[in-house]
């Protein structure tokens, strides 16, 4: 630590970082534009002024830029000083000079940096009145709004698109006093994590379109912590309501998880909530139903009938557990795909196991070589290859460091690397997003990239198995295991998407032999809660059924019809007596449910979720009831079930595995001073109003009996734990940029330690065996192909797939193939198990011969067991 | 004695006193423009509805007795779906004129506006907007703000140059 004098007031400051990020650690109101905690500096803006003294005798002093500035032992710099407080308040004032007079109608109002850093200064009074200069705006798209006047020219956006985040369709353009940030053309923006750039701009150039379409104030949104459902990785979220309907998520914080990103999947894909096909009301036999009525067919069907239920992997714990109590534990059966049930079991094995440990996103970011394994991360883990892309600047940075350039210093840091990347090799049946940074990439069949993953494992430690069979790619694995083995922080990336235990074992060989972390993707936000669940495979269940064993079937948030063939699901509702569905919007299956029960999702009720990585997150409500949603495990939850802490103590009891649930956050009684954790900013309007037009008394706030958040303003003032805090808010930091004032020290964990629990730590090194069941090299066959599933981030997500933004940029399905006999865009019929699918083709040059990949998720492309064989002719 | 003769002594010059009272409702009292009555949404010089529903006045409101919910019409320009002053609440404390950016919201010289059912003191929208700009005739926030409206493109508000040809490098 470095001692900084600020004011004459002795500060420890981090020596590796700059002045700027010292004094926002220190809670120094310095204002600032162009530095971000993930982006760096590059001293555009020139807000950030201090004045720097040579010793404590130099009085005179001369004006720095704080975020160029190191934070270096006996710095001593002032804030104060009229100079440069006047130095400040002009260059806001000309950064003001040609900015509309937009805050009334601007969505960036009441959380705009560019306020709050004009209120800091203390420009209150426009004295320019001259002309102003004007843009056009561009259609970016139904997900992020433009609206080009307001910028200040920080660079922040097209520093965090194109270099941050790999974009290449936004730039700047034109020049002097002019310059515009956009595309080059109208057109949707085409990298996946676009919708950060509404958080990353500081003004309201880039807004969330979604918002716009049923827009409310920050201050008007009653907000509840929340984990993403859109994928396994569990991104944080806080998601934010008004007048009963969900109105946008925003990034919650997590150091070691999604740090200042999300996903466009994760962040726009909420929309489904509020569809108008919503199911608000329970359905008894095709007629609607009171919550109370529904409730007493559900428990007298369940008394006189031989019962079984089904889970699922898009369920809570909580709903999953309240579930198999009812039906008990014998009778309870997951509702994971048999195919994707076994994979995700075999992972689980692994991670038990060990030695390897499971990385967190940031871990990922810090890695300095990856391997990934059958993994299109862009579409199966948008977060993950964020995290990815940004690993392979890991390498460089250290020969950047032996240069002495500080790290914090982006142009410098980006001028003394150019273009070197680290290592980072991809190996899938078809391309990814990904292949642009990848040192290497390998195109096979599943079968072959597990034995290309074996040999790299045999090249790493030779009593790791291998086939005798040769291969020429063994240079490539060669390489890539001596990369591996001189990394100081290795990864591997492996999971489901190649549906093939295989490649999952090959992965796990090759992490053990390196001695990696190794990070497994999964397909939904609880697939490994539900696998920990544990219950007997999905035909099982349609088995039963059909023996006669069971009459009635409850299915939890489960539309079937996805994850098995459509005869044997119907086939299976047919022979039940009684259906009993819960779910948020109607599907096939629950078309076919003799009782249908309104479930919340994840912004009506609380829950816990485990994301891939092992850890176990709480999500909580965001708004009170209004109608008869409810979470599922309060539609089958036993009566001595009062609150949310009784379902966690059962289920600690019941699964022992699964008690750090009850830690992923503090329980309904946690207090901060005796007083809950308000959900609402303390400036909520309209509260003797909202509600009036129904009824002229107020009504009293509700309770939460199963949270420490209160539905109300009403609360501690104090910053509550990390997975408690439902917006980040401080005096004069009302932007999302108040996230520095909940951080140990910009950039850093939050205060109080990130929010969740991991599952697995590593198990120590105790001769844990190699698996050795080496597949034989895919051969093509004559006239049939080998389908494997092929994810979209915008379309193979159900839930998102409801959201209208999304919805519009899904993907149509269709069929991946390398091959002369059909032309690009023909219209094919795929027939294979699951039945016949007329489909356009895509012609991709990569791919092995004889393997086809299929878009999975997109109806009718559901239900397939993956992998398997099919045949593709030309459509008659 | 003395002093029963004097009160009514008083009493007898007071009846040649100018009369104070005030024959009310026959007779209407004046008041002020700016006296803080009854609220109003008013309209911009050319008819359009003057809210922006920017939530400055919601948000101003002491009592929180105004809610509304934002929406736009197809050219961009934003207006209150819904707009309602629960005037069982209202403290006519005038924080919500004083908030406005658009010089929408007003408080009239009307107190007339008792009632026996409290839920008859709701004003929605319809009940609150008037036919014209109330006290402040000439303003019209949409020539000033740089959003382009339906009548309104980018350049043409006030005080804005052209828009920026962004395909020109030259200085
Ligand atoms: S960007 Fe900020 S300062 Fe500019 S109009 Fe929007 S809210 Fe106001
Ligand atoms: S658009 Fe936003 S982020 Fe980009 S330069 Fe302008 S103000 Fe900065
Ligand atoms: S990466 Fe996954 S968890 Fe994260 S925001 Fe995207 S969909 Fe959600
Ligand atoms: S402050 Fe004025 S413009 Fe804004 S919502 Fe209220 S009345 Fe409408
Ligand atoms: S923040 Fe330092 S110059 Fe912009």
């Amino acid at each position: 630590m470095a001692t900084v004098y600020v004011d004459n007031k002795a500060c420890e400051m981090n020596p590796e970082e700059n002045l700027l990020h010292g004094c926002l650690s220190h809670g120094f109101k310095l204002p600032y534009f162009c530095w971000h905690p993930a982006l760096g500096s590059v001293g555009a803006c020139r807000q950030c002024a201090v004045k720097q003294f040579k010793d404590d005798k130099d009085s005179q002093g001369k004006i720095v830029m704080s975020c160029m500035t190191p934070a270096a032992e006996g710095t001593r710099i002032s804030i104060a000083d009229p100079e440069v407080v006047a130095f400040r308040a002009g260059i806001i004032e000309g950064l003001m000079l040609n900015h509309p007079h937009d805050c009334p109608v601007c969505d960036e109002g009441g959380e705009c940096h560019l306020q709050d850093m004009t209120v800091m200064t203390g420009h209150d009074y426009r004295r320019y009145e001259f002309e102003k200069r004007t843009f056009r705006n561009q259609d970016l798209g139904p997900l992020v709004n433009h609206e080009m006047n307001r910028c200040i020219q920080c660079y922040r956006c097209v520093r965090y698109y194109r270099d941050y985040a790999g974009g290449r369709d936004l730039n700047a353009f034109a020049s002097r006093d002019q310059v515009f940030f956009g595309r080059s053309e109208d057109g949707v923006l085409e990298n996946e994590f676009s919708g950060n750039l509404v958080e990353i701009c500081p003004t309201g150039v880039f807004t969330d379109k979604t918002l716009k379409h049923h827009y409310a104030r920050k201050w008007d949104q009653q907000f509840a912590p929340s984990v993403c459902v859109h994928c396994a990785l569990g991104c944080n979220t806080d998601a934010g309501e008004r007048y009963g309907s969900l109105r946008r998520i925003v990034n919650r914080y997590n150091h070691e998880i999604n740090g200042y990103f999300l996903c466009d999947r994760g962040r726009f894909g909420y929309e489904f909530v509020n569809s108008e096909a919503r199911l608000r009301q329970s359905v008894l036999k095709d007629r609607p139903t009171s919550a109370a009525a529904a409730r007493q067919y559900l428990d007298q069907t369940v008394a006189n009938g031989r019962v079984i239920g089904i889970g699922s992997p898009r369920a809570s714990l909580e709903s999953n557990f309240a579930l198999r109590t009812l039906v008990g534990p014998d009778h309870f059966y997951s509702g994971i795909a048999d195919h994707e049930a076994k994979l995700v079991g075999l992972m689980l094995e692994i991670l038990r196991r060990g030695p390897m440990r499971t990385p967190t996103l940031r871990d990922i970011e810090e890695s300095d070589v990856v391997l990934i394994l059958g993994e299109d991360l862009t579409n199966v883990a948008p977060r993950m290859a964020l995290s990815v892309r940004q690993s392979v600047r890991q390498q460089p940075m250290e020969a950047v460091k032996k240069l002495k350039v500080p790290l914090w210093l982006d142009h410098g840091v980006r001028d003394a690397m150019q273009d070197a990347r680290g290592p980072l090799y991809i190996a899938t049946p078809y391309r990814t997003r990904l292949d642009e940074v990848a040192t290497a990439t390998f195109r096979a069949a599943p079968d072959d990239l597990a034995r290309f993953g074996f040999a790299i494992a045999h090249a790493l430690d030779s009593s790791a198995p291998i086939s005798h069979e040769t291969s020429q790619d063994w240079l490539m694995a060669a390489a890539i295991a001596r990369a591996l083995k001189a990394a100081k922080k290795p990864l591997v990336i492996s999971g489901t998407s190649c549906a093939s235990e295989a490649v999952i074992q090959a992965a796990a060989n090759v992490a053990m032999a390196a001695n990696t972390a190794l990070s497994f993707t999964a397909p939904e936000c609880n697939t490994i809660g539900a696998a920990l669940m544990g219950g007997n495979s999905l035909s099982a269940a349609f088995q039963a059924v059909k023996d006669g064993e069971a009459d009635t079937v409850i299915i939890l948030e489960n539309d079937l019809y996805r994850r098995a063939p459509q005869a044997e699901v119907d086939s299976m509702l047919k022979a039940a007596t009684h259906v009993i569905a819960l779910d948020h919007l109607p599907n096939p299956t629950t078309e076919k449910a003799e009782l249908l029960l309104p479930a919340g999702t994840f912004a009506e009720s609380d829950g816990t979720f485990i994301s891939s990585e092992g850890r176990v997150q709480r999500f909580l409500q965001v708004s009170a009831p209004q109608n008869e949603v409810m979470a599922s495990w309060r539609w089958l939850k036993p009566d001595h079930w009062q609150s949310l802490d009784d379902v966690l103590r059962a289920m600690a009891k019941a699964l022992p595995e699964l008690d750090a649930a009850c830690d992923a956050a503090p329980s309904s009684k946690f207090r901060i001073a005796g007083a809950k954790i308000p959900r609402s900013p303390l400036r909520e309007s309209g509260r003797t109003a909202a509600l009036v037009n129904i009824n002229i008394s107020e009504p009293k706030t509700p309770d939460d009996p199963d949270s420490a958040l209160s539905f109300s303003m009403e609360g501690t003032p104090d910053q509550p734990p990390a997975a408690l805090i439902p917006f980040f808010w401080s005096p004069n930091w009302n932007s999302i940029q108040a996230v520095n004032t909940y951080q140990k020290e910009v950039g850093g964990p939050l205060r109080g330690g990130d929010a969740g629990v991991r599952l697995f730590e590593p198990a120590p090194r105790n001769g844990q065996a190699y698996f050795s069941a080496i597949p034989r090299a895919f051969s093509p066959r004559q006239g049939a192909w080998l389908l494997v599933p092929m994810y979209h981030i915008f379309g193979s997500d159900e839930l998102s797939l409801a959201a209208p933004g999304i919805r519009e940029l899904a993907t149509k399905p269709h069929v991946a193939v390398n091959s002369d006999e059909f032309a690009e865009g023909a219209e094919v019929e795929v027939n294979c198990a699951a039945g016949t699918f007329r489909l356009p083709v895509m012609i991709h040059r990569e791919m092995p011969v004889g393997v086809a990949a299929l878009s999975v998720g997109l109806s009718p492309l559901v239900g397939i067991q993956w992998p398997t064989w099919g045949k593709i002719a030309r459509a008659k | 004695m003395l002093s029963i003769l004097r009160t009514i002594w008083y009493v007898f010059l007071h009846s040649f006193q100018k009369r104070i009272t005030v024959q009310y409702p026959e007779q209407k009292p004046y008041l002020a423009p700016r006296y803080r009555g009854r609220i109003i949404l008013s309209r911009d010089p050319d008819g359009g509805e003057r809210c922006v529903a920017c939530n400055l006045c919601a948000v101003a409101c002491p009592v929180g007795c105004i809610a509304l919910q934002a929406t736009e019409d197809k050219n961009g320009r934003r207006y209150p779906e819904f707009f309602r002053i629960n005037f069982s609440r209202c403290i006519f404390c005038g924080y919500c004129e004083e908030a406005c950016p658009t010089y929408a919201i007003q408080l009239t010289p009307d107190f007339e506006i008792g009632e026996f059912h409290r839920k008859n003191l709701v004003y929605e929208k319809e009940d609150l907007l008037i036919n014209g700009p109330g006290k402040h005739p000439g303003y019209n926030f949409w020539q000033i703000a740089g959003v382009k409206i339906g009548g309104k493109d980018k350049g043409e508000a006030a005080h804005e140059a052209a828009p920026v040809d962004v395909h020109t490098l030259l200085p």
